[in-house]
């Protein structure tokens, strides 16, 4: 490699060498413009990577601004590694999701575990100590080699770098679904906590300041993978391979403890993670927020392999890595801290007054362009948005309640569907315990993790139903929100802030665009109404695969804070004699539903509709409820509605049962996905005060301990009458199953 | 009672372990870096969690190479004892202070989740506090617990009762004979893939491992305090 020439700025112009690269012609054109010339082959490399979308958002930028983005307790808002929230008590909560969904469907061990290295690296690099890592996934259907393939290898990756830097995986969602068979999701989500005067900027201030490079060293992996990232797949993607990085999770911890006691040295200026486009973005990103240039002298990188260029180096997306900025004359004393665990600290440059990247290399300056050019100027496109006709459709339609013969057969059924089915298979190979916080484990609604020397605890979530989205992003996008909210709320916490992952097709086709447009409204309307800002997030686009966009699937990370621990709640039934409410009305709805998708191997027509006052208000209530000891569990009404929820309950308690009496039609009642319900259980002592505090609860039965879970409707009688024996076993089974 | 609680690079069970002591069974303890060259002044050594250097080449193979790994087999055959769980526990066998070897688990996946022990043998000075045959709730994480050693090595664990713990019912990662922890042959080093410090706080789920850092300190007070 190294001996092969770089092209010259006039073969970079004349063979469109940028081209392959991914800037258009207009781009080069630009470039050229800002430099008065034409660049060179490292130059070319550095607008590619940095003016892709990964980095640059400049196809989303016009949506994310719809986006509200303040709140009085947000202390960091979109822009830095991650976004910051204030929890009282000098404390706050740090957290941002991140996709690797490109890499993990070229390479999936190492694009999950990858993935999860960087989202953990934004987390630490605000100077916060990562306590919880969530993820949401999506695949193809299990039925087939290739998905099964991709799924256990993506578990296992994830697996394979949280267990042993030692954060705990507490959460997550994972949907199947065809429209991801050939281009699957993988976002990871990274929940930190730190101390208001610890939290660091991703800054290179101060001229004449030292710009440092620690961690692991620079090879050829992960060049242009921002680039990468910014296409569609083929069938020739696996050539790509290269792009994709390979992780090293005992070096990022050791990583993450030096940079934790680094935060502590008064020597820091600025430290960033050095995640897509590595070198490039690290230090064109520092010196635009700080107003100021870099001067680097590449030889001066740490580089694993002989022989790399300019371009290489700045490219590459090797893992564990961190630019920082520190005072000048300082340098000695961070070697050494660094070197007690066993890691590079290396002065490579200086913080110049120009407002330039310039770059030397044995020598010769290889790279001389402004850093704004590079960051903050990206062009930003405002492509065109067209509502497509299969919208019209969908809402034009008419559907009628399906036709339900056995609800006992189609319970379990609905219970086996691996969207629904128990995760156990997953999560037992998270080691969710370490750090012995974690007191609500994978499984519940949200998971919660409490805050040691405190009374408080954290309640988190990752949420999206694409099913509605891709039948009408807008209603799906509040959706999306407003049930992430709903998980939060049921245990125990108050809804605090989001980080949404933006993943969604090729942005260059209308109809695609219009999706994005349409989720963004959506996404902001609920963000408002709940009081829940987004303060970070990144954009997927392009995953297609041979033209076919997946479903429109923006995921919603949560955090929210339980103020005390009495308040944190769970979604199973805990003593016999309970009684059980639902909270909310039942219409007929089926469009997108997990049934519709069952019985017809599709979905189609409107999805279901949703009033966020009304959510607001029951969420409210609920929470109010819960605080004050009304509520013995709480569960949201979810993917196979009220008789899922139901049974969800009652699975992993000790021989419960339930009577349940409901009255609308039968098949509504128990499979119909209406919007903001809830199913709680409260102790008979506490009803009235209950029944007062939530308005449209309705007491639909009571708990028992026989066993057995029984749905009567007023009029026909007996509906399901089925052992909870025989429904956790189809719904526990149900992964393991697909996979053998 | 003074505890070290031993950090190799890539342990991450460290801070478990370290508030397991100071919060919850109240006595005092501190960090002990990899590269420390004595453990004098300590009572009882604790070797926690993780993947010390990133469980390269084998579990616990690199780490009893560490410097502090000498003042441990020194301290074992003081008779101090020795707790080691999970990573710890690799490393005991690595570094010699108990027989046989960890083999990848059954199904050659990582594994987390809580399990039921059985006591088989409460005459130690890490059990006492437990009725034998009790049933106990402690946690499992752990990619290579399968634990294994050949015949007369087995013969000489069940001769001397150095069969600590055995999972209850189903086996969840193929270990010989179901073994979760042993101990050597002195009864002051123990061994086990099961987290008693991820198990003494009813909030998290249960308390059943804070019997076991109990005794230990109990014991340690029979022999040091009430003859002093």
């Amino acid at each position: 490699m190294s001996l092969m020439l770089e092209p010259s700025p006039e073969k970079i112009r004349s063979q469109r060498v940028y081209a392959e690269m991914g800037l258009s012609d207009e781009e080069f054109a630009m470039v050229e413009n800002i430099l008065g010339r034409t660049p060179n082959y490292t130059e070319t490399g550095l607008f590619s990577v940095m003016w892709s979308e990964h980095c640059s958002y400049k196809n989303s930028k016009p949506v994310l601004k719809k986006f509200p983005v303040t709140g009085e307790k947000v202390l960091q808002g979109p822009g830095e590694g991650a976004g910051i929230v204030d929890i009282g008590d000098g404390q706050a909560v740090v957290f941002k999701i991140e996709s690797h969904n490109h890499p993990s469907a070229i390479e999936p061990y190492q694009g999950a575990a990858t993935g999860v290295g960087g989202i953990i690296r934004d987390v630490f690099s605000m100077g916060a100590r990562p306590i919880a890592i969530l993820n949401s996934l999506r695949f193809g259907e299990l039925d087939n080699a290739r998905v099964k393939y991709l799924f256990k290898e993506v578990v296992a990756g994830i697996a394979g770098y949280g267990n042993c830097i030692g954060i705990p995986t507490v959460g997550g969602e994972i949907q199947f679904d065809p429209s991801y068979e050939g281009n699957p999701l993988v976002n990871a989500m990274c929940v930190g906590l730190i101390n208001h005067e610890d939290i660091q900027k991703g800054q290179a201030r101060g001229v004449g300041n030292t710009v440092m490079y620690v961690g692991a060293k620079t090879g050829r992996d992960g060049i242009h993978g921002a680039t990468f990232a910014s296409e569609e797949l083929t069938e020739s993607s696996d050539e790509n391979r290269p792009a994709v990085q390979v992780g090293d999770p005992f070096m990022e911890k050791l990583l993450l403890e030096a940079c934790l006691e680094l935060i502590h040295n008064d020597a820091l200026v600025g430290i960033q993670d050095m995640g897509a486009a590595g070198l490039a973005s690290s230090s064109a990103e520092m010196a635009s927020k700080a107003g100021s240039g870099i001067e680097m002298n590449l030889d001066l990188v740490p580089q694993r392999e002989t022989g790399m260029t300019a371009y290489e180096m700045m490219l590459s997306e090797s893992q564990e890595r961190m630019l920082i900025v520190v005072k000048k004359g300082r340098e000695q004393e961070i070697t050494d801290l660094f070197s007690k665990y066993d890691l590079e600290a290396v002065a490579v440059g200086v913080v110049t007054e120009e407002k330039v990247l310039k770059l030397t290399h044995k020598g010769n300056v290889v790279a001389n362009v402004p850093v704004d050019a590079l960051a903050e100027d990206a062009p930003v496109y405002h492509k065109p948005s067209s509502e497509p006709q299969l919208y019209r459709d969908f809402q034009a339609m008419k559907i009628e309640v399906p036709n339900i013969v056995n609800f006992k057969e189609t319970l379990i059924s609905l219970l086996s569907q691996p969207t629904i089915a128990s995760k156990e298979w997953v999560y037992n190979q998270y080691d969710y315990m370490v750090r012995t916080s974690t007191v609500v484990a994978p499984g519940s609604d949200a998971a919660v993790v409490r805050i040691r020397e405190t009374n408080k605890a954290l309640a988190m979530t990752t949420d999206c139903n694409s099913r509605y989205l891709y039948l009408d992003p807008e209603v799906g996008g509040k959706i999306a929100v407003a049930e992430a909210a709903r998980n939060i709320v049921c245990s125990g916490a108050e809804p605090l802030a989001v980080t949404d992952n933006l993943n969604f097709g090729n942005p260059e086709k209308p109809e695609i665009f219009w999706q994005i447009e349409k989720a963004a409204d959506g996404i902001s309307e609920a963000c408002r109404t709940l009081s829940t800002p987004v303060i970070g997030g990144n954009v997927s686009l392009y995953n297609e695969t041979n033209g076919e966009a997946i479903y429109p699937t923006p995921v919603i990370g949560m955090v929210g804070l339980v103020h005390d621990l009495t308040h944190i709640t769970t979604q199973e039934f805990k003593n016999p004699g309970d009684l059980i409410y639902v909270i909310g009305e039942t219409k007929e709805e089926f469009g997108g539903s997990e049934l519709q998708k069952m019985l017809e191997g599709k979905i189609y027509g409107q999805s279901p509709s949703i009033d966020l006052e009304i959510e607001q208000q029951r969420q409210k209530q609920l929470l109010n409820a819960i605080q004050s000891g009304y509520v013995a569990s709480a569960h949201d009404v979810a993917e196979g509605g009220l008789a899922v929820a139901l049974a969800e309950a009652l699975f992993g308690t000790e021989n419960l049962g339930a009577r349940v009496v409901v009255e609308n039609e039968a098949v509504t009642a128990l499979f119909s996905e209406t919007q903001s319900r809830f199913v709680v259980s409260v102790s008979p002592e506490n009803r009235e005060a209950f029944e007062s505090t939530v308005q449209d609860a309705y007491c639909i039965g009571e708990v028992n301990n026989n066993g057995v879970l029984t749905i009567s409707r007023k009029q026909e009688g007996l509906v399901i009458d089925a052992s909870v024996q025989e429904l956790e076993a189809a719904w526990r089974g149900a992964i393991p199953c697909l996979l053998n | 009672m003074k505890f070290a609680v031993i950090v190799f690079p890539g342990s991450n069970g460290d801070i478990d372990m370290f508030h397991a002591i100071k919060d919850e069974l109240g006595e005092e303890v501190e960090y002990v870096p990899h590269t420390a060259d004595s453990l004098a002044g300590f009572d009882g050594i604790l070797l926690p969690g993780g993947f010390s250097y990133g469980d390269y080449l084998r579990t616990g193979a690199i780490a009893r190479f560490s410097n502090v790994m000498g003042e441990v087999v020194k301290a074992a055959n003081e008779g101090v004892p020795v707790l080691g769980v999970c990573n710890g526990f690799q490393i005991l066998l690595e570094a010699g202070l108990l027989p046989g070897a960890m083999r990848r688990n059954r199904e050659l996946a990582f594994i987390c989740k809580p399990t039921q022990l059985v006591v088989e043998n409460n005459k130690t000075m890490f059990t006492s506090g437990y009725e034998i045959g009790e049933t106990i709730t402690i946690p499992i994480a752990h990619g290579e617990g399968n634990y294994y050693c050949d015949e007369e090595t087995m013969k000489l664990l069940k001769q001397n009762n150095q069969i600590v713990f055995t999972y209850d019912g189903e086996n969840p990662n193929g270990s010989l004979e179901g073994i979760a922890g042993i101990m050597n042959e002195n009864g002051n080093v123990l061994g086990m893939m099961p987290h008693p410090e991820r198990a003494v706080d009813q909030l998290l789920g249960s308390a059943d491992g804070l019997k076991l850092f109990q005794s230990i300190v109990r014991n340690w007070r029979e022999n040091h305090v009430v003859n002093a």
